[in-house]
Formats: C-alpha cells, structure tokens, sequence
C-alpha cells in the first residue's frame, strides 16, 4: 500500500478510516469532460474530525459525492485513489458501493427540509437503512428505531416514529437524518453542510450531537462546510479547497490562525463571525445617533400587530413590535425562523395592511395610504430580497431589469435612463458590459449587486435588506456587506436589515432588535447588546455564533 | 368527516348543473324527436294527429314545467321512454351497460398497465439505449385518433395476421382489439405525467438521502419514487376516465358492439332526448364518483394532505 504523505501525521500509526490520494473528477456536458477537482488528497483517522471548507465551485460537495460513489450521472472519477479502512473503493461498482453506503459511510445530507421522502413515516425512514443492510429481523430493527430516535434527543420517540416528516421541525428532522446515519454505526458519518438550513440555536445543538457521537462511539467524521466558524469550532483539522484544489491542510487552530495561503488569509478576514467585534464602537454609534437626534426617524414602528388566518383559527404573527430608525443609519431585525421578522419587514414596505398599530416612512403615515399614495411612497422606499436567483426576470437583461423601476414611473427618457442605468451598475461596480447579459450568466453575487441597482435607481430614502447576503459565499459576503455599508455613506440611505445571521448584523447595523415570537425581546445599540446582553434569549443566540470558541483568531488587519 | 361531507355536497351540485345543462342545450336544438319520427310524409300523419302525438310526449308544455318533469321522475329513477322505440330508457341502459362498463374498466385497467409499464421501463439503466424511443411512445399514442387505431388494428391483426377474428368472435376474443383501441390513447397522458413526475422526483435530495443507505436501483425507483410519482398521475387517471365514456362511442361503433356508446350515438342521430339525457347524467355521475373516490383517496396516499384535512375541520 503506498502511504500518503499525510500520514505522517499519524499519531499511532493505525490505520486511516479515509484516505483520498490525488482524487481526479471530471464533470461530462455536451460531450466536453470539464475536470472539477485536480488531484484532492486528505486523510481522516479514526475519530477524527476532518472539514473541508471551500466556497461554492471549490469542489468539496464533489470530493464527498465521490467517496460515497454517489457523483451525478455525468460525473467520474478521473484519476487517485480512494480507500476506506486500507481497502482501495475506487473502481468499485455501484452494486457493491451499495455494500459500503449507509453500512461503513454514512450520510448526514444538507437541507432537512427536503432529505426525507415526504410519504414515508419518520420511523421507516431511520429502519429503511437497517432493512436495505439485512440488519437484523424487524422486531429488533422496530426496537432499533426507537433507540436511536432517543439517542438522538427525539422525546416521545413512539409518538414521533409514527408522524411523517412534515409533523417535525427542521432541527428534528436533521437528528432523524443523524440517527438514520448512525443506525449501522458505520466507521465515518460525512456531513454535507449539515447544518447549514438550520438556525443558530438549532444548529448548535445538532453539531454538539454529533461531537457527542463521535466521543461516545469513535466514529470518524468529514465536515463538508463553507462556514469557517463551524469548521473552526467542530474540526480537528481542515482542509481548504479552492477550484478543485488543496489550497492548505492542517491542524485547525493553526491553519486558521496563522493562515500560509492566500486564499485562506482572505476566507478567513471574510467570515463575519471569526472577526469578533464589528469595526463599529458603541460610542462611535452612539455619538451618530446623538448628532442625528433631532431629525425625525426615517422609520417609526409603533405598536404593531399582524395576524393571520381566520376568526377562529388566528395566529399573530407580530405581536406588538415597536422601534425607531435614525436616517442614515441601519437597524437590524435579528431572529430565528418564525420570529415574525419578515413579517415586520413586509408591513413596513405596506405589502399587508397591520391588524393595528403604526407604520411611518420617512414621516409619511403608510396605515391610510391606498393605490397612487403608496405608489409615490414606494418610489423612496424600496426592497432587496434574499435569493438573487428567483428575484430577477431570467428572460430580460440586466440593463432592463435595472431600468425597470424608472420605467414604471416614467422618469427620463430613454437616453437619460441608459445613463442613470450606467451610473448605477457602476455604483455597484458591475461592468457596464454586463448590461445586456441575462441573470442566468451572472455569478450569485453579480445577481445581488444586478437587484441592489435596481433597488436604487429611484434613489430611495429608506431600503429593507431580506436576508441580502444569505444565499452568498463568505467571500462575496463581505463584498457585498462593503458595498452596502459605502452606499449607505454615498447616498445617505436608511437600512432595515432583516437577518438570521448575528455576525452579518453585528458588521453592518448600528442598532437593533432582536426578535422571538413575534415580540422584541432586545433592542439597543448593536456593540452595546453584543457586549452585555440583556435578554437570555439574546445570550443565548450569541452564545451560539460559530467561532466562539478560538478566542485567540486575531481580528481582522 | 367535514372533508368527505364538503366533497359528497359539491359532487351533488355538479350532477345538477350536468343535468340542467344538459337539459337546456339538447332542448335548444332545432326540432324534436316527435317530430322527426312522425312527420315522415310516407306515414301520412295529418298536423292535427302529430300535435296529438307531441301531448303523448309531454313535448308540447312550457319547458321549465317538463324541466321540472324530468328532474322529478330522474329522482325517483323514472328516466322516460324513448321516443324512438317507446322503450322505458332504464331498460335500455340497463342492458347497454354491462358491456361499456366491462370495455371501459379493461381498457382502464390495460391503460394503467401499458403507462405505468412505458414509464417505469424509461427509468431502467440497463435500458437506456431504448429510452429516447419509450419516451416517445406517448406522445405517438396521444397524436392517434381512435377510429384510425381500431380500424388499422382490425386490418392488422385481423385481417392480414388472422390472430384475432372480428366476425362473430367468442366473448373474450370479441374483447381484445376493443379494450386495445380504447387504451392506448388513454394510457398516452397517464404516461407522460408518470415519467415527468417520476425524472422530477429522482432530482429530490431525499432519493440521494436514500441512495446514500444504500438502497439500489429498484428500491429507490419501487419504495421511495413511486410513492411520490404516483400522486399527481392519480389526479390525471381520475379525468382520463371520463374520456373512456368518449373513447367507447367510437370503439363501440366501429367494432358493432352493443353498448352505452352505440346506444349514444344512435340516440344523437335520432334526437332521442330522453335517452340522450340520461346517458348525460349517467356519464356525470360516472365522472364525478372517480373523481370524488380520488379526492378521497389523496389523503391516504399523501399525508400532507391528511393533517390540512384534519386541521381544517
């Protein structure tokens, strides 16, 4: 057997669980074969915990497709080796990678959400593996089940192996995953951004169970992230892809400290959480919003309250929320799915009339306000979504898209609207070239900038930002935050800033409320609740922020 | 139990819109069958004998009152006479309806079959070389028109293979060609909705969740695509139905067997109201029953639905 070179890290010389040696992969379309990754090599020994991280692209989806043998149908392994436990898996069939998936490789898969077949009860889901395996007869699979429902924290598992997936949250859909993916105890569990769709506080309590698992069992785990913080927290050691290549390998702590690479350097200056403080003091912050005291607030909400469903069956989504936003400043609306802070942002853009209480933009009462006097009000108060991909017409240019607000009120004429068009692409530093391309040629974070332009064509006063940066990379993140942030200072805008993501808002707001159950529970200048939180929920939410517990990253250069 | 009650009620109001439109547009037409029967000159009926004849009928009364006529001896089970034969019309369907019935479950149930079949094949590895060709199979079947499929199926298998006998065949072989002719158009759109759904389900994370156990070819296309593929076709099976009743008026006509559709069109050549409108409001609560035991039948196969049900109630 030819030793990576690698494994001279090997403390006691056992055995790796995994080893990929200069894994080739090439993707097929349209009879051209496009190499994805050139030449991977890592190693994860026994109870080891190993993350690749890398951006979208990197090619580390692709590296955990091919050591489980399950690549998309144009996808094949080029070229290295893979071996599990020493024997060589790589030109093994799919009938006998059959033998080895679920049985000695499990799969904790990415969205929840969608990983279990919808039509099937939750306790035939985790028995399914048991059953494909020939594990036993099924008495003892059926005990099985429950087992493992308790072991991964599933209270009342009975009750709970009888419902079907859509009876279940996202958090508890993920230990269902787990827990089918430990059912065989198989020698490594790869986890595809595990925990990526989850919140914070959920996605916490999902990595602590499978660090638990890992101590308890031995099992050896592969990290598949794009989340630095999650790497830094969770991971021994870590290797870096960029464009299907290793860019560094090694010790966590040290790769992430004291990065060799470039490319490392810059994810790690990038993500949010693995900056500590924002660039923003309190007193800077405060000393802001003093100056600005005496303008009137660019949004006020007072009192609102927003519910749903029919008279018998209501729901309050909002429950009396209540805040103010200097002009020039951003306030950030922090909370979990279901806080009911999208719902606020909507009321604010008047989307959907309140149940009660008081919505005002820019001094202007949007309670009342019916067709042609919400018309005019939307011209100084606009919108960026979160999904650049399903936002933009895919059938028209980008030039049109952005024109289109201008359009629609009849501001300028063709001439003047290409120049206003122009001035704005190149606000957001697109290339003007790009103009007449469709979204479908653009780049994630090419798209946000396309819908950020179109959000400012009418100069607006006030913009709300849905989640703006969370379907990006780390990289284009922090290049869309900056873009924002100097926007803000160019233009003078007022940000609403609806976010999951306490390290985005902890970067760019200068004030906010945290929101749970459609009530705020906190709310302040941003550093001053980052530093002493009030709320135990707040504490709670930080304490939860990945990349907590490296205290020694250095702070950003 | 709200759910089912809700579906039973608007089942109801659709037989009684089917019924009064059906009565409103088949009174509408020009002339009646009184009329075309015995104004015939050879049988030399003077006006006075062919008014007498139209009050015999009940053709001559203002039509809401035979409107209301109707739809009271309709709820008692009195369907009339046929102004043809003089026939009750209840006689008449119920000896044309065995056969339709037996035509349309087999050539339901051979649809079904050829769909489920093309489209679970076009899924196979081993047969992607034939994949593009079953995959074209149903749009070839749906472009054919049924008269043209019987007749060639007739001259085929008939005529130049002598396999099957269409003069005076026994009572299965009689069965054949028919339940043939009615399926495959049938089976066409069945199967195109099978195959999109099942290429629509593959692309679901949950399937590579499922490969990942370890699960083969089979057991993922058997135990986890199928159950998902399946719903939107049942939708789809539940309308084609109503197509059969369509589908035997040809079959019937061109292979001269007895039944609901040669007892249809003869009643449209004859303007024979009576019987045209039962065979309408026959056909209505034909479709509406399929329709209603697939509304009732979704909840079992998808849970989702089964929670909204029970949360709305």
């Amino acid at each position: 057997m030819t030793r990576n070179r690698s494994d001279v890290s090997d403390p006691d010389g056992t055995t790796p669980v995994l080893e990929v040696e200069d894994l080739t992969v090439a993707y097929t379309s349209r009879h051209v074969e496009t190499p994805v990754l050139h030449g991977v090599s890592l190693t994860v020994h026994p109870g080891e915990v190993v993350a690749v991280v890398g951006e979208s692209g990197s090619g580390k989806s692709t590296t955990a497709q091919a050591v489980i043998g399950l690549l998309p149908d144009n996808g094949r392994v080029t070229g290295g080796r893979i071996r599990l436990n020493g024997t060589d898996i790589t030109s093994w069939s799919d009938r006998r990678m059959e033998s080895v998936r679920g049985r000695r490789v499990g799969l904790v898969p990415q969205d929840p959400g969608t990983s279990l077949n919808p039509v099937k009860r939750i306790g035939d889901a985790i028995a399914e593996v048991m059953r494909i395996h020939r594990w036993a007869d099924e008495r003892r699979i059926r005990a099985r089940v429950l087992e493992l429902l308790e072991r991964v924290g599933i209270p009342d598992p009975e009750r709970r192996a009888r419902q079907y997936p859509h009876e279940l949250s996202g958090g508890m859909r993920q230990r269902v995953l787990i827990a089918a993916a430990i059912a065989l105890r198989p020698e490594l569990i790869i986890a595809d951004e595990a925990t990526s769709a989850l919140d914070v506080t959920v996605q916490r309590t999902v990595l602590d169970l499978i660090d638990e698992l890992r101590t308890e069992d031995g099992t050896s785990v592969l990290f598949i992230t794009h989340d630095l913080a999650v790497a830094s927290d969770r991971a021994d050691r870590v290797v870096v892809l960029e464009g299907g290549r290793v860019r560094e390998a090694g010790d966590t702590a040290t790769v992430l400290s004291t990065p060799g690479h470039a490319y490392t350097r810059r994810l790690v200056a990038d993500a949010p959480a693995l900056n500590g403080a924002g660039h923003r003091t309190a007193e800077r912050t405060a000393a802001l919003l003093a100056e600005r005291a005496d303008l009137p607030p660019a949004i006020a909400v007072t009192d609102l309250v927003q519910e749903f469903g029919t008279r018998r069956d209501r729901f309050r989504a909002v429950d009396g929320v209540s805040f103010t936003v200097t002009p020039g400043t951003t306030h950030a609306i922090v909370g979990e799915s279901g806080s009911g802070k999208t719902t606020t942002a909507r009321a604010v853009m008047g989307f959907r009339r309140p149940t009660s209480g008081e919505v005002s933009v820019g001094g202007t009462e949007i309670g009342p306000l019916r067709g042609r006097g919400l018309r005019d009000l939307r011209r100084r108060l606009q919108m960026v979504y979160q999904n650049p991909y399903g936002s933009l017409d895919p059938r028209r240019t980008v030039g049109s898209i952005v024109a289109e607000p201008l359009v629609n009120y009849r501001i300028g004429d063709r001439a003047e609207r290409a120049r206003t068009v122009a001035e704005f692409l190149e606000r957001v530093a697109l290339p003007t070239h790009l103009s007449d391309r469709r979204p479908r040629e653009l780049s994630g974070g090419q798209r946000q900038r396309v819908a950020i332009a179109r959000a400012l064509v009418l100069r607006p006063e006030v913009v709300v930002l849905d989640e703006p940066v969370s379907a990006l990379d780390v990289t284009v993140q922090a290049q869309i935050l900056d873009l924002l942030e100097r926007l803000q200072e160019d233009l003078g805008l007022t940000y609403l800033f609806i976010s999951h993501d306490l390290a985005v808002v902890r970067r760019l707001s200068h004030t906010l409320s945290v929101m749970r159950g459609g009530r705020v529970v906190e709310s302040g200048v941003t550093e001053k609740v980052f530093a002493d939180p009030r709320h135990e929920y707040t504490r709670g939410l930080i304490e939860a922020i990945p990349g907590r517990r490296e205290p020694a990253l250095p702070a950003r250069p | 139990m709200r759910y089912v009650l809700r579906r039973v009620g608007q089942a109801v109001v659709v037989l009684f819109a089917a019924f009064t439109a059906a009565f409103v547009l088949l009174q509408a037409m020009p002339g009646d069958a009184v009329m075309i029967r015995f104004e015939n000159p050879e049988l030399g009926l003077s006006p006075e004998q062919i008014a007498a004849l139209r009050e015999a009928y009940g053709v001559d009364v203002p039509a809401h009152r035979q409107f209301l006529h109707t739809l009271l001896g309709f709820l008692r089970g009195d369907f009339g006479y046929s102004v043809q034969s003089g026939t009750p019309v209840s006689r008449m369907i119920a000896e044309a309806l065995p056969g339709t019935l037996l035509l349309a479950s087999l050539g339901f149930v051979v649809a079904v079959i050829l769909a489920v079949g093309i489209a679970f094949l076009s899924t196979y590895p081993r047969l992607s070389w034939i994949r593009g060709a079953l995959r074209a199979l149903p749009s070839l079947f749906v472009s054919v028109p049924v008269f043209w499929l019987g007749i060639l199926l007739v001259q085929v298998f008939s005529f130049r293979l002598g396999l099957v006998s269409v003069i005076a065949p026994g009572p299965v072989e009689g069965l054949i060609l028919p339940v043939l002719t009615l399926a495959v158009p049938i089976s066409a759109p069945l199967a195109q909705i099978l195959v999109r759904s099942i290429d629509e389900v593959y692309t679901r994370p949950f399937v590579t969740v499922v490969r990942s156990r370890g699960a083969g070819h089979h057991r993922v296309l058997w135990r986890d695509v199928a159950g998902n593929a399946l719903l939107p076709a049942l939708t789809m099976a539940g309308v084609l139905f109503g197509e059969l009743i369509g589908g035997a008026v040809v079959t019937e006509t061109v292979f001269g067997r007895a039944g609901l559709g040669r007892l249809t069109e003869q009643a449209v050549g004859n303007q024979d109201v009576a019987v045209l409108q039962a065979v309408v409001l026959l056909t209505a609560t034909v479709f509406v029953l399929i329709n209603l035991c697939v509304d009732l039948l979704y909840p079992l196969l998808d849970p989702r639905l089964r929670t909204k049900a029970g949360a709305a109630a």
